[in-house]
């Protein structure tokens, strides 16, 4: 015991990044797996991604339709508006396309089979995220991607190179905020196993929300996924500012940029609510 | 089979903590207890936190090599020992090692050396083929090339599984994945086995396959094997060793031979007479428990032989035929669990009253 501590302790940092690059190569592994066995049935696949892509695409149809009817929605055109959607429906299908499956969790804690997952050398994280990865949710992506490519010539920007970069960064960003929204409510799961829904309603609900401009919605309904559960990030203040619209909230112009940071705290914020959990898990059993 | 590439290393990990050389504890437990506080609704809205030990301060060791039957009630604590072994439970108080590894503070890398099967649950990708499961564990657990293919050609010619390889998972018949459970947990060349109910809803015949294998496995690859189960014939056929758990606590630690024993059980003299007579009477040691026609049942002491009983019946009884039968395993470790408190008491103290039986 007193002979095995000593030599622990210089190597905890080697073994976090040990830790880290077994986690990727186990999610690689699992991942390649699992679009290997969804491609053997090709014509399933092609036809679950179609469903998929077609899903989403009747959500924006409903969208165009509206327009059909007024010429801007709380001061946004409809290619403003596309651009909202395209951000917000590409960052949350990247995220949901690289870890989505993580909120199956609760149904693992229920069911027992999480202590599989427990006995194989994987971070369970690598290996929940990577659980039933399922390719066909690129249909989401592409149709997300589609929106915003039409859009982008459409809304009247002046293009320099530091907004041209905006847009990727903010897609970056975005799947990172709800990637960390996904990782804090599967973690959240740990103690209470039904509470995917909860998850779903920041998620997906979200998604719906930021897909349309903020100034459509309730001031206190805009402060809370800026301050409480920082969604806004994700498109609207980044987009407010490349669009040249006002913050409804009024908010000096450097909150703008914050998104980076914002992601950046979630993911640290989301990672340690998972080690909590899973620590909670460990100690109390299923 | 494949050669012990990690023999070295594995010694080296070990020696840092084994004490004797000679019988060099794989597994150690130390007065390992786990306790979990349930939230238990008393009236409406009121609820009571409550203690449960599940495991109460449990001692043992195995050594390498050794084949261990672990049994006992539902609910005795056997699951919950395996998973603190495994480090998916943090143990709540003791000292635990499996090959000189704190299985809680690192368990991936514990994960690397042992197998489990749970009987109850599978280990494999639900949905993917077999072979494609097998191939994951390959790459997860890093196993050289030339271990793998010598291990899984041996688990699938002895386990029959070359008519499964490319069935998934969720379509085998739970003897089909448990035969497939077990390969997978034995690919990477682990130095433990840990079998929770691995017989758990099969045939006689998958049994016997499963028990076969499990024999081989430990007597041929020198595998440590703890293995927990409800069928006492598991026991009976692989383990020399057992160890009963009952309440969280050990109550015996020994042979199977010692299990007859300690249990208090009785054998049976079963004696056939020439003719209906009334009970036998006046044999010293014996009581006659049941007569029906010329048959009757004589009980006495397991420790005690059978020859004197015999001979006493004989000289004065006209026996035509006679069997002893050996008490039931099932029934003694009832008796045990019975008395599971008191023996539990003498355990305390005592430390390992089985091993000396």
């Amino acid at each position: 015991m007193a002979s095995e501590r000593p030599a622990a302790r210089p190597g905890v940092a080697r073994g976090r990044v040990a830790a880290v690059a077994q986690g990727l190569s186990a999610y690689g592994l699992i991942v390649r797996m699992w679009v290997r066995s969804s491609l053997a049935y090709r014509t399933s696949f092609v036809l679950m991604a179609c469903g998929n892509f077609a899903a989403n695409a009747l959500d924006f149809v409903a969208i165009m339709l509206m327009f059909s009817r007024i010429d801007a929605l709380g001061g946004f055109s409809l290619p403003e508006v596309a651009f909202l959607y395209g951000t917000s429906g590409a960052a949350l299908g990247l995220a949901d396309l690289a870890l989505g499956s993580i909120e199956g969790l609760g149904r693992r804690v229920r069911d027992g089979t999480l202590d599989t997952l427990l006995l194989r050398p994987a971070p369970v994280f690598a290996q929940m995220a990577a659980d039933r990865f399922a390719l066909r949710r690129l249909g989401r992506i592409t149709q997300a991607l589609l929106v915003l490519g039409w859009s982008l010539p459409r809304i009247e920007v002046d293009w320099t190179v530091g907004r041209v970069l905006l847009v990727p960064l903010m897609v970056v960003c975005g799947t990172a905020i709800f990637a960390a929204v996904y990782t804090a409510g599967a973690a959240f799961q740990f103690w209470a196993q039904d509470a995917a829904e909860v998850q779903n309603s920041f998620t997906y609900g979200g998604n719906a929300m930021l897909q349309y401009p903020p100034t459509v919605f309730a001031k206190e309904l805009v402060r809370g996924v800026t301050f409480l559960v920082p969604l806004a990030f994700v498109n609207w203040l980044p987009a407010l500012r490349l669009l040249g619209h006002p913050d409804p909230l009024g908010l000096p112009g450097w909150v703008d940029f914050l998104g980076p940071v914002v992601a950046a705290l979630m993911c640290t914020g989301a990672g340690l609510v998972w080690r909590l959990g899973l620590r909670a898990y460990r100690s109390t059993g299923s | 089979m494949a050669p012990r590439a990690r023999a070295d290393e594995d010694d080296k990990g070990a020696g840092v903590v084994g004490d004797d050389a000679a019988a060099e504890p794989l597994i150690e437990v130390d007065g390992v207890e786990k306790v979990f506080s349930v939230r238990r609704k008393a009236g409406r809205l009121r609820r009571v936190r409550e203690e449960v030990r599940a495991v109460d301060g449990i001692s043992f060791r195995v050594p390498r090599g050794e084949m261990v039957g672990y049994i006992g009630p539902n609910g005795a604590g056997k699951s919950t020992t395996i998973k603190m072994l495994t480090g998916i439970l943090v143990p709540s108080g003791g000292r635990l090692r499996v090959a000189g590894i704190d299985p809680a503070r690192e368990r991936t890398r514990l994960a690397r050396r042992i197998g489990v099967v749970f009987g109850q649950r599978t280990t494999l990708w639900w949905d993917l083929p077999l072979k494609d499961s097998y191939e994951l564990v390959r790459r997860m657990y890093r196993i050289p090339d030339a271990v793998y293919r010598a291990n899984l050609e041996r688990c699938v010619e002895l386990l029959d599984l070359a008519p499964l390889l490319a069935v998934p998972v969720r379509q085998l018949s739970l003897g089909q994945r448990m035969r497939g459970d077990i390969a997978a947990a034995l690919l990477p060349d682990p130095e433990v086995l840990y079998l929770d109910e691995p017989t758990i809803g099969l045939d006689v015949l998958s049994k016997a396959k499963v028990r076969g294998f499990l024999h081989e496995v430990n007597a041929e690859r020198g595998t440590t094997v703890l293995l927990t189960t409800h069928d006492l014939t598991d026991i009976e056929q692989l383990c020399r060793r057992v160890m009963v758990i009952d309440h969280g606590r050990l109550v015996y630690d020994g042979g199977l031979d010692g299990l007859r024993t300690a249990g208090g059980g009785e054998r049976m003299l079963v004696v056939e007479l020439e003719r209906e007579l009334p009970p036998i009477e006046g044999v010293p040691g014996a009581r006659t428990v049941k007569v029906a026609g010329p048959r009757q049942w004589l009980a006495f002491p397991a420790s005690q032989s059978a020859a004197p009983l015999v001979a006493a019946v004989a000289a004065r009884y006209p026996l035509v035929d006679l069997s002893v039968r050996e008490p039931d395993i099932e029934s003694l470790i009832a008796e045990l669990y019975a008395g599971g408190g008191k023996r539990a008491d003498t355990a305390g103290d005592g430390g390992k009253i089985g091993r000396a039986l």
